[in-house]
C-alpha cells in the first residue's frame, strides 16, 4: 500500500501540509478584515465545528485497533458521564479526561 | 520612543515564557493523544520517519487522522487533498480570530503567516486564554514560544514513542486511542463563545457516525457542510430569535423611561 517511500511524502506534502496551511494562510489574510460578528463567519464556524465533530465522534463510534472490539455501549457510557461530569464541574477539561478514561479502563479490565 | 517598560523583557524573555506552558495541562493532555498517534500511524503501516515529518508538517491531529485513513484506504491524491482540505477549512475561522489580538501594528506578514503554521486546537485555545495579559508588542514572540515548542517537543515524542506503543497492553493503547477524542469533546465544548458552536458540535457528534452508516464516502461532507449549514440555520432563525425575544421582554412599556 505504501511501499513507495518518496510518494508518501509529496501526499503528505500534497494533501497534509498544502491543505491545511492554505487555510491558516488564508486565514491571517482575512483574519484583519472578518468582521467577528458577521453571518458569513458564523455560518464557517458552524460547518468547522460540525466536521471536526463529526471525525472525534466517528473516533468513539467506529474506533481502530485495540478498541475495535470493545462493546459500543462502554465507549459511549464512559464518554457520557465523562462529559457530564465535565459539565457540571464548570467545563475543566481534566475532569472528562480523567473520568471518562477511568471508567474505560475499569471496563476494559473488567469484561 | 517605545515605552521603556515594552524593553524590560525581551522578545525572548516572552519566547521563554511562552515556552513553560508547554508544562499546562492542555499541552500534556494533547502529548498523550500524540503518544496514541504514533500506535494509530504504526497500525496504518506509516513509518516512523512518515509519522515524525507529518507531525512537523500538518501538525493538527483531526487532519492527520483524515490524510492516513485516506492513504490507508488507498484514495487517489485529489481525493486525500480534499478529504483533508474540507476537514481544515475550520483553520481559517480559528486563525482569522485570534490575529487581531496577536498582531501589532509592527508585525510583518511572513511572521504571522509563518506563526499560523502552529496553529492547532490546544495553541489556539492558548491565545485566547492568555495572549491578552501579554504586551502587544511582544505576543507573536509568546505565542511562537508555546506553539512551536509544543509542536516540537510532539514531534519528538511520535519519534520516541512509535514501535514502543505496539508493545503496551490493550488496555493501555486502547486508553491512549481514547485520548483523542475525549480531550477534543471536552476543549472544543469549553472553547465555544458563540451558540452556534454548541448546536454545531451536537449535530456534527450525531450526524457523523450515522452519515457514516448511510454513505462512508461522502459521511464527513454531509455532517460538516449539511450538519453545518443545518446548526446555522436553526440557530439563526430558532435559537437566536427566541433569545432576542426573551431578552427584548424586559423592554415593556413600564420599563421605557
Amino acid at each position: 500500500m505504501m511501499e513507495n517511500g518518496w510518494w508518501v511524502y509529496v501526499v503528505i506534502i500534497v494533501a497534509g501540509w498544502l491543505a491545511t496551511d492554505m487555510w491558516r494562510w488564508l486565514g491571517v489574510l482575512v483574519g484583519n478584515r472578518l468582521d467577528e460578528d458577521s453571518e458569513a463567519l458564523q455560518w464557517v464556524r458552524a460547518v468547522a465545528t460540525a466536521l471536526v465533530m463529526a471525525v472525534t465522534s466517528k473516533l468513539v463510534f467506529f474506533p481502530t485497533g485495540t478498541l475495535a472490539d470493545s462493546p459500543l455501549w462502554l465507549r459511549l457510557g464512559a464518554l457520557g458521564i465523562g462529559f457530564l461530569a465535565f459539565l457540571l464541574a464548570g467545563q475543566r477539561v481534566i475532569v472528562c479526561v480523567v473520568v471518562s478514561i477511568s471508567l474505560l479502563i475499569a471496563g476494559l479490565a473488567l469484561l | 520612543m517605545s515605552s521603556a517598560s515594552l524593553d524590560a523583557r525581551s522578545n525572548l524573555a516572552w519566547f521563554l515564557t511562552g515556552m513553560r506552558g508547554i508544562t499546562s495541562l492542555p499541552a500534556l493532555i494533547l502529548m498523550t493523544s500524540f503518544v496514541g498517534f504514533s500506535a494509530f500511524a504504526l497500525e496504518s503501516g506509516i513509518t516512523r520517519d512518515q509519522a515524525v515529518f507529518m507531525t512537523l508538517a500538518v501538525w493538527a491531529l483531526p487532519a492527520k487522522m483524515i490524510l492516513i485513513g485516506s492513504m490507508a484506504g488507498g484514495a487517489p491524491l485529489a481525493a486525500c487533498f480534499l478529504a483533508v482540505t474540507l476537514s481544515s477549512i475550520r483553520m481559517m475561522p480559528m486563525v482569522a480570530s485570534i490575529m487581531p489580538d496577536m498582531k501589532s501594528e509592527r508585525s510583518p506578514t511572513w511572521l504571522l503567516l509563518f506563526l499560523s503554521h502552529f496553529v492547532a486546537i490546544t495553541s489556539w485555545v492558548f491565545a485566547i486564554q492568555h495572549l491578552e495579559n501579554v504586551p502587544r508588542e511582544r505576543r507573536t514572540a509568546y505565542f511562537g514560544g508555546f506553539a512551536i515548542t509544543l509542536t516540537l517537543v510532539n514531534a519528538v515524542i511520535v519519534g520516541v514513542c512509535y514501535g514502543i506503543v505496539a508493545q503496551f497492553p490493550p488496555l493501555v493503547s486502547g486508553a491512549l486511542f481514547m485520548m483523542t477524542p475525549v480531550y477534543f469533546f471536552a476543549s472544543i465544548w469549553s472553547s465555544a463563545r458563540h451558540s452556534v458552536v454548541r448546536l454545531a458540535f451536537v449535530v456534527g457528534v450525531v450526524m457523523g457516525p450515522a452519515m457514516a452508516l448511510v454513505d462512508p464516502e461522502f459521511d464527513i461532507v454531509y455532517a460538516g457542510l449539511g450538519g453545518g449549514t443545518l446548526a446555522y440555520l436553526l440557530d439563526r432563525f430558532v435559537i437566536r430569535r427566541v433569545g432576542r425575544r426573551a431578552l427584548s421582554r424586559p423592554a415593556s412599556p413600564e420599563d421605557v423611561p
